[in-house]
């Protein structure tokens, strides 16, 4: 054997180690850019979860700021971030859009029955092609599209409270959302 | 006081580790010495023991002075609840880890006859060095015994209801035990690797214990599942979650040290990459424990979590794994054995088995840790699913299951052509089963046909190997165990693809007397009452199952515990070989009407009967007579006698 081989899993152990402190030491965040930024959201024909027989298009989410949401059942993070969209849902009037991405829909639509349901719909992206579109890495991701369908901001990751206070809030209320229970800063939280 | 004894002997505890790694490592050959090492040995056992004791003590007389069972219990559970919560909590759990370390140390200690004195005492250093991290991790960072002194609240928090289950009281001690008995055969590599000497005598020596470890961590990965499946609500047994990732990598790891073991005892080969698999086996047990306990991931079931403890096991990480590869790195070239097999031979299957093992922890450790990769570069959390996980697990399960159906006929080193013929004929049969259960399954499906129709392959071949060899004489128990063993996978992978597939499930809106049609049973809703439980009340439903003939009730409830003020949903199941009947009931409606979720699982008890299987199969082969008491300590002697 080739003495040098016997190194390799000490060099792909430094590797996942390191992987694993900077996964810890979560110094260095920076947002993610998107290519869509300040750009028009990508034109969609989706059908609606559980209806399909209906379907909705760009056109529909124009006229007011929209915040779309991708998820799906096999994402914990999803799930970890719900309850602040079921408050965004509750105390804004911002209009909550879900993209249910590589699921199943009975299973989706069992689990906003029992976890709550903060959109207004829910589109049916269950081989993906609505996420190629929208350049989506993962789930969830949050994108905030502005009256005119311009994407304004978009989030790769969980809406955590923290991520509402410093970028999502600020942003909405520029936009004119109403936020319940806000100062004009936006900071506090319901 | 108790508590404060317990803490005082977790501190002796680890001045014994101490000792013993010291003087272990060191491997002095004199007999008193020796001795010393075993003795302190036996002593960090015991106050390992009083330690855990002591725990136990404070949970069961309420004693809500000591913050972790403030915490962790509440003076209105049962006594059984109340003692499992003494690991229901981070430092709790860690310090049933250290028992059981203790506890497999001091079984090492107690068979110590069998092997040669100083592989004994290196064994026992390596494994007090490592325990000595363990307890410093519990003393510095988690201890269980701190006190809420002046401020002790009149009464706990009480156990998390999700916990306060059977599951609890079984589940993490056969987890842990599984987890942690993989130190042993990491500890014999790394004192083969100080030895300079790897070879048959060191596999055997190395199978029994690896068998053990690996069919508890079996077992505990299976009751987990079950766990899961029956308490969480959600019908499902398997969810990818981090947490049971960290389970799955080591045991990934620790299916291909049993198998490379067997290719090293018999054929003298694949040495280093048997230490190597001995050393990864644990690390990923290491790994987990770090995931689990340092919040790096968002899990259903991690728990709180502590920077400073996630330092300190990435450090221990880093030494342990990054020390022992080193060691493997300088010291594992020099047991190459060149040895020639040709494809059809057990050898090569074996290496088959271990490329499908090695590439499905890389899957998972790549799903697991790619999230912390891009939370790092990017500051989002994402999820990586059941989609990525299934595009690979798929194919690998077919694949390892046709390369399984081969291994009865299989001999060492090659294996004629003709005695495939029984594998072929075997071949046609489920090929033939394979395609009537493509016909039959609703939604038609070619793969989940395809694992069915190999599993049946599988249990074929094997099990007219088997009734063979039977015929002409009695059979190593090592030969039935693997037979059960492969037997318990072909049926743990029916059960998947059956259960993944062919379920059905229905979630309705029922009002009292109305009745649903369930995969062609009658289920009918009489109404729910109310049931008081030792420490929640809960609306009960009163559900009959008709089946034909058979008929039947479940009683799911919706429970309001007391302390916590928590609502937890218990399923109503009707357990069966074929098949499960589930029923949980979701929000009330107006009108005495509830939303129900009904499922009905064909075949999900295969699921964790297969495991079980496998683990059976894991510990009948450990009682092979070549691995009995008496030849094994003559051999050990004469293997001292050509080592001096």
């Amino acid at each position: 054997m080739n003495r040098a081989s016997l190194f390799v899993p000490l060099g792909v152990f430094v590797l996942i180690l390191t992987l694993g402190y900077v996964g810890f030491d979560l110094g260095a965040r920076s947002e993610l850019p998107s290519a869509l930024i300040n750009k028009p959201f990508p034109e969609f024909n989706a059908r609606l979860l559980g209806r399909p027989e209906q379907s909705i298009t760009r056109d529909d989410l124009l006229g007011q700021p929209t915040l779309v949401n991708v998820w799906a059942t096999w994402c914990p993070t999803c799930l970890s971030e719900h309850e602040q969209l079921m408050q965004i849902a509750a105390t804004t009037d911002v209009q909550i859009v879900g993209v249910n991405y590589k699921d199943r829909p009975d299973k989706a639509l069992r689990w906003l029955a029992q976890f709550g349901n903060p959109y207004r719909w829910v589109l049916d992206d269950r081989d993906g092609l609505l996420g190629i579109e929208m350049g989506v890495y993962g789930a969830p991701e949050t994108f905030l599209l502005d009256a005119r369908g311009e994407v304004v901001y978009k989030r790769v990751g969980d809406i955590n409270p923290r991520i509402w206070r410093s970028e999502l809030a600020p942003r909405l209320l520029q936009l004119g959302v109403s936020i319940a229970g806000s100062d004009a800063d936006g900071a506090r939280q319901p | 006081m108790i508590p404060e004894l317990g803490n005082f002997a977790l501190v002796l505890a680890s001045v014994l580790a101490l000792g013993g790694a010291g003087l272990g490592l060191y491997a002095p050959r004199e007999p008193v010495l020796q001795s010393g090492v075993l003795s302190m040995v036996f002593g960090q056992w015991a106050f390992s023991f009083v330690a855990f004791t002591a725990l136990i003590y404070a949970f069961v007389v309420d004693d809500f002075s000591v913050s972790y069972v403030a915490n962790q219990s509440n003076s209105l559970l049962p006594w059984y609840y109340k003692v499992s919560a003494a690991w229901g909590g981070h430092e709790g759990s860690f310090l049933l880890w250290i028992l059981i370390m203790g506890t497999w140390m001091l079984a090492f200690a107690l068979r110590s006859d069998q092997y040669p004195d100083r592989f004994t005492t290196r064994v026992l250093g390596v494994l007090s060095l490592l325990n000595l991290g363990f307890i410093c991790f519990a003393l510095f960072t988690s201890n269980p015994f701190l006190r809420l002194i002046p401020l002790s609240p009149a009464d706990g928090a009480d156990l998390n209801p999700l916990l306060q289950d059977f599951g609890l009281i079984v589940h993490p001690p056969l987890l842990y035990a599984g987890y942690v008995g993989l130190a042993i055969p990491f500890a014999m590599a790394v004192a083969a690797l100080l030895e300079g000497r790897v070879d048959a005598t060191w596999a055997r020596w190395c199978r029994t214990w690896t068998n053990m470890a690996w069919a508890l961590l079996t077992c505990g990965i299976a009751l987990g599942s079950w766990w899961a499946y029956y308490e969480l609500g959600w019908g499902g047994w398997w969810f990818w979650d981090p947490v049971e990732n960290a389970s799955f990598m080591p045991w990934l790891a620790a299916t291909a040290l049993v198998h490379s073991l067997s290719v090293t005892e018999n054929r003298g080969t694949f040495k280093s990459w048997t230490l190597l698999l001995a050393i990864t086996a644990f690390s990923f047990s290491l790994l987990g424990a770090f995931i689990v306990r340092s919040g790096v991931l968002t899990s259903v079931h991690s728990f709180a979590v502590d920077p400073e403890r996630g330092m300190y096991i990435l450090i221990f990480l880093a030494l342990v794994v990054g020390g022992s590869l080193s060691l493997y790195a300088a010291r594992a070239g020099q047991n190459t054995a060149k040895v020639g097999y040709e494809v059809l031979s057990r050898e090569f299957f074996m290496l088959v088995n271990n490329v499908i093992m090695v590439v499905s922890l890389a899957v998972v450790l790549w799903g697991t840790l790619a999230p912390i990769g891009y939370e790092a570069i990017t500051g989002g959390r994402i999820s990586i699913g059941t989609p990525f996980f299934n595009a690979f697990f798929v194919p690998l399960g077919l694949m390892l299951l046709g390369a399984l159906a081969l291994v009865p006929v299989l001999n060492w080193k090659r294996t004629r052509a003709q005695v495939l013929a029984s594998v072929y004929q075997a071949l046609g049969v489920s090929v033939l089963l394979g395609g009537l259960i493509w016909f039959a399954l609703d939604p038609a499906s070619l793969l989940v046909a395809g694992a069915v129709g190999l599993s049946v392959w599988v249990v074929l071949t094997h099990a007219r190997q088997l009734w063979f060899r039977l015929g002409k004489g009695s059979v190593p128990a090592a030969y039935i165990g693997m037979t059960l063993a492969h037997l318990g996978f072909a049926m743990g992978t029916t059960g998947i693809a059956i259960t993944a597939t062919q379920s059905v499930e229905s979630d309705v809106r029922m009002s009292p007397q109305s009745s649903i049609v369930l995969a062609g049973q009658q289920v009918t809703f009489t109404g729910v009452i109310d049931v008081l439980g030792p420490n929640y009340g809960a609306q009960q439903g009163i559900f009959i199952v008709t089946d034909g003939d058979r008929s039947y009730e479940l009683r799911p409830e919706k429970r309001q515990y007391f302390a916590g003020g928590n609502t937890m949903t218990e399923a109503g199941i009707s357990a069966g070989f074929l098949a499960d009947t589930y029923i949980s009931l979701g929000e009330p409606l107006e009108g005495g009407a509830w939303a129900v979720r009904a499922h009905y699982k064909p075949l999900v008890r295969w699921v964790w009967l297969g495991a079980l299987l496998m683990a059976f199969g894991g510990i009948l082969a450990v009682f092979d007579k070549r691995y009995a008491r008496q030849r094994r300590r003559q051999e050990a002697r004469q293997g001292e006698v050509t080592l001096s």
